[in-house]
């Protein structure tokens, strides 16, 4: 039973999962990648929002080791923050299968870095998939299932904005895998990682990725188009699209399971034409990793390897015009909502002249004018403890201005053990975190997040009370207050706590005005 | 290769840029076209810059319109005329809210729809076709509004 329809890269993900009967999806929110659990959920699968990737990778291996499928969801930086489990994982695998979606961002339309994540597939040796469109979101996502239960293995699910944001024709075939049995086996050889164990999984996993380079050479998921000889390109994932339109007439080898790769299909490739040249999007990873095998490929000159490349720039890269591009006409930068709650807070800061340690958030636009008042940001959940290095190094008149802000949902994911730190080792001045709680996780579309109440199809949950946790945790002094409705309260408050030599964390509570408007939509609906 | 044609909507984040985009291109797909439809989301809903294109034709590749290959340009805020202009054909066709006759806009919400009949003159496809992808990605009681103020982009200029 096929079903012809448009979807993009991440709904066809989706598909894929209810057609592989994924037992469980779990990961945090993160553009590109946050509406692949919200579709699965809405299409009937079982999907939740973990506190930060780390605990959602964990979670999906759980499941795995339980004999489930797991479909564990994370933007390419949020591979950082599950990295811990994710090395292991490569080295005792799991009976069910768990595929790690990265969704990288080349480019950064909404992140802080554009790190190339395809290089975590060599580094931990998990094999990844790279698709090009919605089909082979939906086809390789069934063979990434696949081969995860051939090898007990992870598998890295490598797509980029423009894979996961593009709608494209998609036929749901319907081929998909049989549902797995929950159970249990007590293997602690495989599954306890101590060194005597692992260091047998080592060895057993350097072998496994031999066998699947062998299997590589052979899938489906490859494939030559026989052109020119004078010319060949070896692509993956949204390039080969560029590449096509801009060189219809050459010989293309592009590549859909990328790591480990296929040695004799590129040998023999690069044999067939006289000159052969690999285009990569981001880091020069198939150029490097062809050329460490030994076999001669031009990779692209480091002007491309800044940026999304498009059919222009595939066009430029050919012809070997290695010019900067003229720069983007700029548009207008997005801003705070009006009557976003952060608005007031961003006031009061500026106006106490505070240094200001920021978070991941929309409260990051907190650094654009009139506001003017972040000056660091890092990572997720790094507002606190940066602070705390700060208060730590700077003299006391300045050390006194240091606030660290961070959001509800990016305090929950990695801020608590800041938290920790600012109590364990406080500095000498004491410190001041101010928690921008607007009850929902809104930078990435309005996703729920412990703090709110509701679960990721927005029916009830218990609800994390964030006061509790940090009077738990024994800061001096915790106050709640609307930033909005008592701003010289606010701002009477926050010189109070600055001037003291005290722990202090503010929660600045109101509801974002979209998510409010949500929020109120799920009431009427129950 | 046979003809692609590339159609670009840009405007400011809580415009409907992509409901525009999101409308065209399933009106193609029903066509039985190959289509791509691209844009980048995360910032939109903050009332910055945004931009969407929908590509179709017998077989469409890349998802994004090169420079200077557009067909159609649609820009729901003047102010975007400057920073979208660049993917623009020279033959190509701009539409601006200036050649929509917005006297008659009953509700500022429905630009892009008055947009998207003005888009409907340009592209080939029927307007029937059209009209059933509007209401298949509308909710039912905004649909009498919205149809008319679609005819009202279609027949304008």
């Amino acid at each position: 039973m096929s079903e012809k329809m448009l979807v993009n890269g991440n709904e066809a993900v989706a598909l894929a999962a209810m057609d592989c009967h994924v037992d469980l999806g779990c990961g945090y929110p993160g553009t590109p990648s946050s509406e692949i659990l919200d579709e699965f959920a809405r299409l009937g699968g079982s999907a939740e929002w973990a506190p930060n990737e780390k605990c959602a990778l964990e979670v999906g291996i759980g499941t795995a080791l339980a004999n489930g499928r797991s479909l564990v969801t994370m933007k390419h930086v949020g591979l950082n923050v599950a990295a811990d489990p994710f090395f292991t994982i490569a080295y005792s695998g799991t009976p069910g299968g768990v595929v790690v979606i990265s969704a990288d961002d080349p480019g950064m339309a909404s992140s802080q870095n554009e790190q190339d994540n395809r290089r975590y597939a060599v580094s931990a040796g998990v094999p990844m998939f790279e698709p090009a469109d919605s089909q082979e979101c939906y086809d390789f996502l069934i063979e990434a299932f696949r081969l995860a239960d051939e090898f007990r293995s992870p598998v890295l699910f490598r797509m980029t904005t423009r894979v996961c944001h593009s709608k494209c024709v998609l036929n749901r075939h319907g081929r998909g895998l049989a549902p797995r049995k929950a159970e249990f086996v007590k293997d602690s050889r495989a599954n306890v990682m101590v060194p005597a164990f692992a260091k047998l999984a080592h060895r057993r996993l350097r072998k496994d990725l031999h066998t699947m380079a062998d299997l590589n050479e052979k899938g489906s998921w490859n494939k030559v188009i026989k052109g020119s000889s004078d010319l060949g390109i070896i692509t993956s994932g949204i390039s080969y699209q560029h590449v096509r339109e801009a060189a219809p007439e050459v010989s293309v080898l592009k590549l859909g399971f990328t790591y480990p790769l296929p040695r004799n299909l590129i040998s023999d490739f690069v044999s067939s034409v006289k000159r052969c040249i690999v285009i990569d999007e981001g880091d020069n990873f198939l150029a490097d990793n062809i050329n460490a095998m030994g076999i001669k490929v031009e990779g692209k000159d480091e002007e491309f390897r800044f940026g999304e490349l498009n059919v222009t720039r595939v066009r430029k890269l050919l012809a070997g015009d290695n010019t900067p591009e003229p720069p983007a006409a700029p548009g207008k930068p997005p801003q705070l909502c009006v009557g976003c709650p952060h608005r007031k807070t961003f006031e009061a800061l500026r106006d106490l002249d505070c240094i200001v340690s920021g978070d991941i958030g929309c409260y990051t636009l907190g650094v654009m004018p009139p506001f003017n008042a972040i000056h660091s940001c890092v990572c997720m959940g790094a507002s606190v403890t940066v602070g705390l290095g700060m208060r730590k190094m700077l003299p006391e008149q300045e050390a006194r201005k240091v606030v660290s802000v961070i959001g509800d949902s990016t305090f929950l994911h990695t801020g608590i053990n800041g938290i920790v730190e600012m109590v364990y080792n406080r500095p000498a001045t004491g410190h001041v975190v101010v928690i921008l709680d607007n009850s929902i996780t809104a930078m990435t579309g309005l996703q729920e997040n412990p703090a709110t109440g509701r679960k990721l199809d927005h029916t009830p949950a218990p609800a994390v009370s964030l006061e509790k946790i940090v009077e738990g945790i024994g800061v001096d002094n915790v106050d709640i207050i609307d930033t909005t409705a008592e701003n010289e309260k606010f701002k009477e408050l926050l010189q109070e706590r600055l001037s003291s030599n005290d722990t202090s964390v503010i929660i600045a509570r109101r509801p974002c005005i979209l998510g409010a408007v949500k929020a109120k939509s799920y009431e009427v609906k129950k | 290769m046979s003809k692609i044609h590339n159609v670009v909507v840009a405007g400011l984040g809580g415009q409907g840029v992509l409901k525009v985009t999101d409308i065209l291109s399933e009106a193609v797909f029903r066509c039985g076209y190959d289509v791509k439809k691209s844009e980048v989301h995360g910032m939109s809903q903050r009332g910055g810059s945004v931009s969407s294109e929908v590509r179709y034709g017998e077989c469409v590749a890349s998802p994004m319109v090169p420079a200077g290959e557009a067909d159609v340009l649609a820009v729901l805020d003047i102010t975007q005329v400057e920073v979208a202009k660049g993917v623009l054909k020279a033959d190509g066709v701009l539409i601006t809210p200036e050649d929509l006759p917005l006297d008659k806009l009953q509700n500022p919400k429905a630009l892009n729809t008055m947009m998207l009949g003005a888009i409907s003159k340009y592209v080939e496809i029927p307007v029937e076709t059209l009209l059933e992808a509007l209401k298949a990605n509308l909710p039912e009681k905004l649909h009498e509004m919205n149809l008319e103020m679609f005819e009202l982009g279609r027949n304008s200029r």
